[in-house]
């Protein structure tokens, strides 16, 4: 696992086709190790979605992988082209639709790099509060689902009571909960609401003890630390080679977070720290994590209590129509670089709008990651690349 | 490094830049040299994306883009590439790994071969499904009406 080169990249099908168990032969015992194929998904709660995965086994060690995805395609990519580029505004919220508020970030301002626009102050004040709101939901999300996967079932029920407080924020700024369309091209279309600066303070005060909870239920727990030390390990070379970003990245020591390499909507002007890892295994990714949540709130608290007065949108055409000429954007969504590639001909629509997913990207790590572990162990990884199949598919 | 591609590729290369963002236009004669050449003498070590468009009504019917990143320079850059429907291209999954899924969501969605990939087939739809959904001929509402019938059983999937 030392070069990804010579490991070159898994052709599972080839391998899967030449084995098989050979029960009726007399030379082979019952209880010969032969190699064994199973499928794990679409259907399986431990893939957090509709994931297949068809694991190669000898007795209980992972021989291979190979992920089969696409059950959830929708054909995002086409759509786009099939519609304006306000009317395609609401299906990114589709994609990553526990961080759909990033996704929409994303996609703004890629629209708006190709008109040459920029959001107000204020608006991007109000973007980083809810963006940095959902990256908290998202890792809560990540954190309860994960740790149920690998059998601690109380940090779902704490990480799903805290992020409802989140979710009940964005219900009185935009009326959804989950796909909520928050912002618009060129700004936000809704102003803060009475008592939001009030809300998102009580929040923060409200959700600071509770990460420390979290991290007493698993930090120091024995049981969790056999479990992720050393399970699912990717060296930075090999993450880099395999275009891993978000924390997954950072827990194999990469200091490398666009809100500071390429900063976007008004990152530049907050103090917060990037976490990195030096191990790149499962207990790395989830403390890098728990960091991040609590940087979060820091720069939660610095943007909501610098929010200036102002206009929340900037002139923008009514009928959006581009100049010709292609634009790539990307943040750092809550999973990794969420990018979009857009082209434009000069009319209303998109000619071709590409959406580069972290989770895509990420699951492709997921074979290296498992290869020689435990079958377990694929649950676990699974788990702490934070998928999300809406994403993956498109 | 724009001046020194430029010398030594000629009219092959031509840098551009729009609003802000630099690109490469390249003759695909020059894949995978320069892809291979800005990965080991520029250090852009991440490839970040990897896609394609079609412009049906053009000779070389399909743009590729390839989105890299330098962690070296903090720096992104584009290369792009035309190539006929029909035609192949290199992989440039000996470059970076993490072309190989990309590579096949093109092909999955343009039709368009890898030459050396390590495994060219679909990845998002069916393995039999006919049809590549992102070319603009195919209209948003087609579908492989036979696949859809003989494996869900059903008239249509609209």
């Amino acid at each position: 696992m030392t070069d990804v080169k010579d490991n070159a990249l898994p052709n599972a099908v080839a391998n899967l086709g030449a084995s098989h168990l050979d029960l009726e032969t007399p030379e082979h015992p019952y209880l010969d190790s032969n190699e064994l194929i199973i499928n794990m998904g679409p259907q399986h709660p431990a893939t957090h979605g509709v994931l297949r995965v068809i694991l190669k086994l000898d007795g209980e060690k992972v021989l291979g992988t190979e992920c089969v995805i696409g059950y959830l395609h929708r054909g995002v990519e086409k759509i786009a082209e099939n519609r304006t580029y306000t009317m395609f505004n609401p299906y990114v919220d589709r994609m990553d639709y526990v961080a759909a508020v990033s996704n929409g970030l994303g996609y703004c301002q890629a629209v708006e790099k190709l008109l040459n626009v920029e959001a107000p102050p204020r608006a991007n004040y109000i973007r980083v509060i809810l963006t940095e709101l959902n990256r908290i939901a998202s890792h809560q999300l990540w954190l309860g689902t994960h740790a149920l996967d690998i059998g601690a079932m109380t940090p779902l029920f704490y990480t799903f009571r805290d992020r409802e407080e989140i979710l009940k924020i964005f219900e009185k700024y935009c009326g959804a909960r989950l796909t909520t369309h928050a912002f618009r091209i060129g700004g936000c279309l809704y102003e803060t609401y009475a008592g939001f600066e009030k809300d998102v303070k009580n929040f923060l005060t409200f959700v600071a003890p509770k990460i420390d909870e979290y991290e007493a239920l698993l930090t120091g727990n024995r049981i969790w630390i056999e479990r992720t030390k050393n399970v699912g390990t990717i060296s930075a070379k090999d993450a880099i080679a395999l275009g891993v970003t978000g924390p997954v990245l950072r827990a194999s020591g990469v200091k490398w977070d666009i809100r500071k390499a390429i900063p976007y909507a008004n990152y530049a002007d907050f103090d917060f720290e990037i976490p990195i890892g030096q191990n790149g295994d499962t207990y790395d990714r989830y403390l890098v994590r728990m960091v991040e949540m609590r940087q979060s709130l820091r720069i939660v608290e610095q943007a909501v209590n610098g929010i200036p007065e102002g206009p929340i949108m900037a002139k923008v055409p009514k009928v959006i129509k581009p100049a010709p000429g292609e634009i790539y954007h990307s943040i750092e969504a809550p999973k990794g670089e969420l990018g979009y590639f857009i082209v434009s001909d000069g009319s209303t629509q998109p000619y071709r709008l590409r959406v580069r997913p972290p989770s895509f990207v990420n699951l492709q790590a997921l074979d290296i990651m498992v290869r020689g572990q435990l079958v377990a162990d694929v649950v676990a990884v699974i788990g702490t690349l934070d998928i999300v199949l809406g994403e993956v598919d498109r | 490094m724009v001046e020194k591609y430029k010398a030594q590729y000629g009219s092959g290369l031509e840098a551009q830049s729009y609003l802000g963002q630099n690109y490469f236009t390249v003759d695909r004669s020059l894949i995978p040299d320069l892809l291979r050449r800005l990965r080991d003498d520029e250090q852009f070590d991440y490839c970040v994306d990897l896609t394609a468009a079609h412009y049906p009504k053009r000779e070389k019917q399909f743009d590729i883009f390839w989105i890299l990143y330098s962690f070296e320079r903090n720096e992104r850059v584009r290369v792009k590439t035309q190539i006929a429907d029909g035609e192949s291209i290199p992989s440039s999954v000996p470059i970076w790994p993490t072309a190989n899924w990309l590579e096949r969501e093109v092909y999955d969605m343009f039709g368009i071969k890898f030459d050396g990939h390590p495994d060219m087939k679909r990845i998002l739809l069916p393995d039999d499904w006919k049809g590549f959904p992102l070319r603009k001929d195919y209209g948003i509402l087609q579908q492989d009406k036979e696949w859809v019938q003989i494996n869900l059983g059903i008239e249509s999937g609209q």
